[in-house]
């Protein structure tokens, strides 16, 4: 702020306070009521300061839900959302923004257009497609004839070779939601702002397109790198419809499946307790991402602004 | 011609989309030159230097790097250095990794880097600077690290896209003649896209003025200077003031009829390729003579014009008049003023007239009245 008022700066004050407590505010109130009793937990007013049964409350909460391979699966699969949406988005815009091939806007458009498909909408039919990935070429095989032909003359079931069901994986969980139209378009909205005499100048050093890839992009991109895997850090770790229709198996749920199962429902004890400080735990890696990494982040921002 | 250029252009033409950028581009540069393409924007020079660099093909012709045909050879394959305008160095490399970038990518060994590396830090004056991101450099510390990063790989032509554009006034003179004594000291031929005449000047063993795509002249400096090929070269090369005339060829004279301001006057022909008929008569401000009528008598060779001053102001070390001459204005410089409204004699001596047919030459007019009074002093 060039502006050095003292309203202003009172004002900013305000509105940057006002922000913190809308964030803060719910995470307080999960840690207060995950510090209470059963009992306590009930009282109209709600307490406004903790009670002292939180160690108490989240190792119940903790072993109830077996929480510590459900962190380890939320884990695998959040980092596996990251890596898989950043590697596949940047890649396609680097293609996009530096090659010219036949329909590239066309495939750029067909990316973009994907945005308006979040899971949600598309459900079933990646349902579908994941649970039963080789249903397509054993369809194609089918349509002309190899099956058949395959089985009348070796004996050999291509039918039952091309099963590939996904459920309760980790690839199942993490595959359909690595492809990232957003990430894609800001990548190459970043491209399109490095200059062509980079591109240039690392041809006439003989560097080849992945040299300037790895050389000049990566470095360069790196800000956006960061910034993006905090978002999508959230992004995985927040998944909660896929993982829900996608694992059957307790072994394979994530931590926000976990949570769920420990919501009390109608005519059981009301353990708002125990799901709070269960809601604590779960909260706090991507509080705490955003915390560690916002230094980085921010310092990433202002290196490449010079 | 020259026999046995060193880098070679033969019919060469570009095009964009129907736009002809270039046509016919013919051009011999021997081993060691520093050739200056000069041309105002639009000229086609950047197309010519980044069709050399290889980034765009000609859409007819030839180039040859020493009798190896390099027309269609990838950029990195064919000898050449290019400072970017922009100096495109790398943004999170250090000066030194900017200079061993290509260097690294050859496959050399890292200590060989190493050394090289500091030979061209010490060669530009780098010094200390290693460490540095171009983000803490100076501009002039910028463009150096920009040319060690083209030198470092140790090319056999060195293209230079307008190095000195970005660079404040001040350091521009004194990296002109830098540069050009570090080309001279290594031996590399060197190309210059500019479209600061003076720079051209300078600088260059040879200037090549582009017009429209088209080579308009090349020559030595003192040659296009003074001998402009069209109305276009001498317009570009300064001299604005256009009057148009009319003249017979007579035996080695040039006889101009006496028109609305001036008086009978013959020059010599030379070997201007002049014909009879309408001619466009260009000089340059600095060349004319300003005298009071009274001294018309005195004065040797040449043409006199008769007119008023219209105005007069000192850019510095002169004054500069505006003399209405009947329809036209045209400028002459003068060691003291004459008030406006003074009648007064323009002299110009007959060899710095140029006269061009007028039939002939390009809408060149345009050129005129966009630099007037520049002085570099």
């Amino acid at each position: 702020m060039v502006e050095r008022h003292i309203g202003l700066s009172i004002f900013c004050h305000v509105v940057l306070l006002l922000g913190a407590a809308a964030v803060g505010m719910p995470l307080y109130f999960a840690f207060v009521a995950g510090s209470l009793t059963v009992g306590e937990v009930q009282q109209v007013p709600f307490p406004l300061l903790p009670g002292d049964h939180f160690v108490e409350n989240t190792i119940g909460a903790w072993n109830e839900g077996d929480f510590g391979q459900l962190y380890i699966n939320s884990f695998i699969v959040t980092v596996g959302i990251v890596v898989g949406k950043l590697t596949v988005s940047i890649i396609a815009a680097f293609a996009v923004t530096y090659f010219r091939f036949p329909f590239r806007m066309t495939a750029f458009w067909l990316i973009f257009i994907s945005l308006m498909l979040p899971v949600e909408v598309r459900i079933i039919p990646t349902y579908e497609a994941v649970a039963d990935a080789g249903g397509p070429l054993r369809s194609f095989f089918e349509a002309i004839g190899l099956t058949g032909f395959l089985a009348n003359t070796t004996g050999y079931q291509l039918d039952a070779a091309l099963q590939w069901n996904m459920v309760n994986t980790y690839s199942g969980l993490i595959l359909p939601l690595i492809a990232s139209a957003s990430a894609t378009f800001l990548f190459r909205q970043f491209f399109l702002t490095v200059p062509d005499e980079l591109c240039e100048a690392a041809k006439l050093d003989g560097a080849g397109p992945l040299k300037f890839f790895r050389d000049v992009l990566l470095p360069l991109s790196s800000a956006n790198i960061a910034a993006l895997s905090i978002i999508l850090f959230l992004y995985g770790w927040n998944q909660y419809l896929w993982p829900l229709l996608f694992t059957t198996e307790k072994e394979m749920y994530t931590a926000m499946i976990g949570l769920k199962d420990l919501i009390p429902v109608a005519d059981a004890q009301p353990a708002w307790n125990i799901a709070m400080a269960a809601s604590f735990f779960v909260m706090a890696p991507p509080a705490l991402v955003i915390l560690l990494m916002q230094r980085w982040f921010t310092k990433g921002l202002v290196d490449s602004s010079k | 011609m020259e026999r046995g250029g060193f880098l070679e252009l033969r019919g060469v033409a570009s095009r964009y989309g129907s736009t002809q950028v270039l046509a016919d581009i013919d051009l011999s540069i021997s081993k060691g030159e520093f050739v200056a393409l000069l041309g105002s924007s639009g000229c086609g020079k950047t197309t010519l230097l980044r069709l050399l660099a290889g980034f765009i093909s000609p859409s007819a012709g030839e180039v040859r790097v020493g009798h190896r045909d390099v027309t269609h050879l990838p950029p990195d394959k064919r000898g050449m250095a290019l400072v970017f305008q922009s100096y495109a160095l790398w943004p999170h490399m250090t000066a030194a990794q900017n200079i061993g970038y290509g260097l690294k990518l050859k496959g050399v060994s890292r200590t060989e880097i190493a050394t090289r590396v500091a030979a061209m830090q010490s060669l530009l004056g780098l010094d200390g600077l290693e460490a540095r991101k171009p983000s803490a450099l100076s501009g002039g510390q910028r463009q150096r690290v920009a040319l060690g990063r083209a030198l470092a790989v140790d090319p056999e032509i060195l293209l230079l896209d307008e190095p000195l554009s970005n660079l404040d006034a001040r350091i521009r003179l004194t990296v002109r003649h830098e540069l050009r004594a570090l080309q001279k000291r290594l031996g590399i031929t060197a190309i210059h896209v500019t479209h600061d005449r003076e720079e051209a000047m300078v600088m260059a063993d040879r200037i090549v003025i582009l017009n429209a795509g088209k080579i308009a002249q090349q020559g030595t400096p003192e040659e296009v200077y003074n001998r402009p090929a069209s109305a276009f070269v001498a317009a570009f090369m300064g001299a604005e003031n256009v009057i148009h005339l009319d003249g017979v060829r007579d035996g080695g004279q040039f006889v101009i009829a006496e028109g609305a301001a001036n008086a009978k006057a013959s020059v010599p022909l030379l070997d201007r390729p002049l014909t009879s008929g309408p001619v466009e008569a260009r000089f340059r401000p600095e060349t004319a003579r300003l005298l009071t009528e009274g001294e018309v008598a005195a004065v040797g060779s040449g043409i006199t014009f008769r007119g008023e001053v219209a105005a007069v102001s000192y850019p510095g070390g002169h004054w500069r008049h505006m003399v209405r001459l009947g329809q036209t204005e045209i400028m002459a410089d003068g060691t003291q003023a004459f008030e406006p409204g003074a009648r007064v004699a323009v002299h110009v001596p007959a060899e710095a007239l140029f006269l061009f047919n007028a039939s002939a030459n390009e809408p060149a007019s345009t050129v005129s009245r966009t630099t007037p009074g520049k002085v570099y002093a």
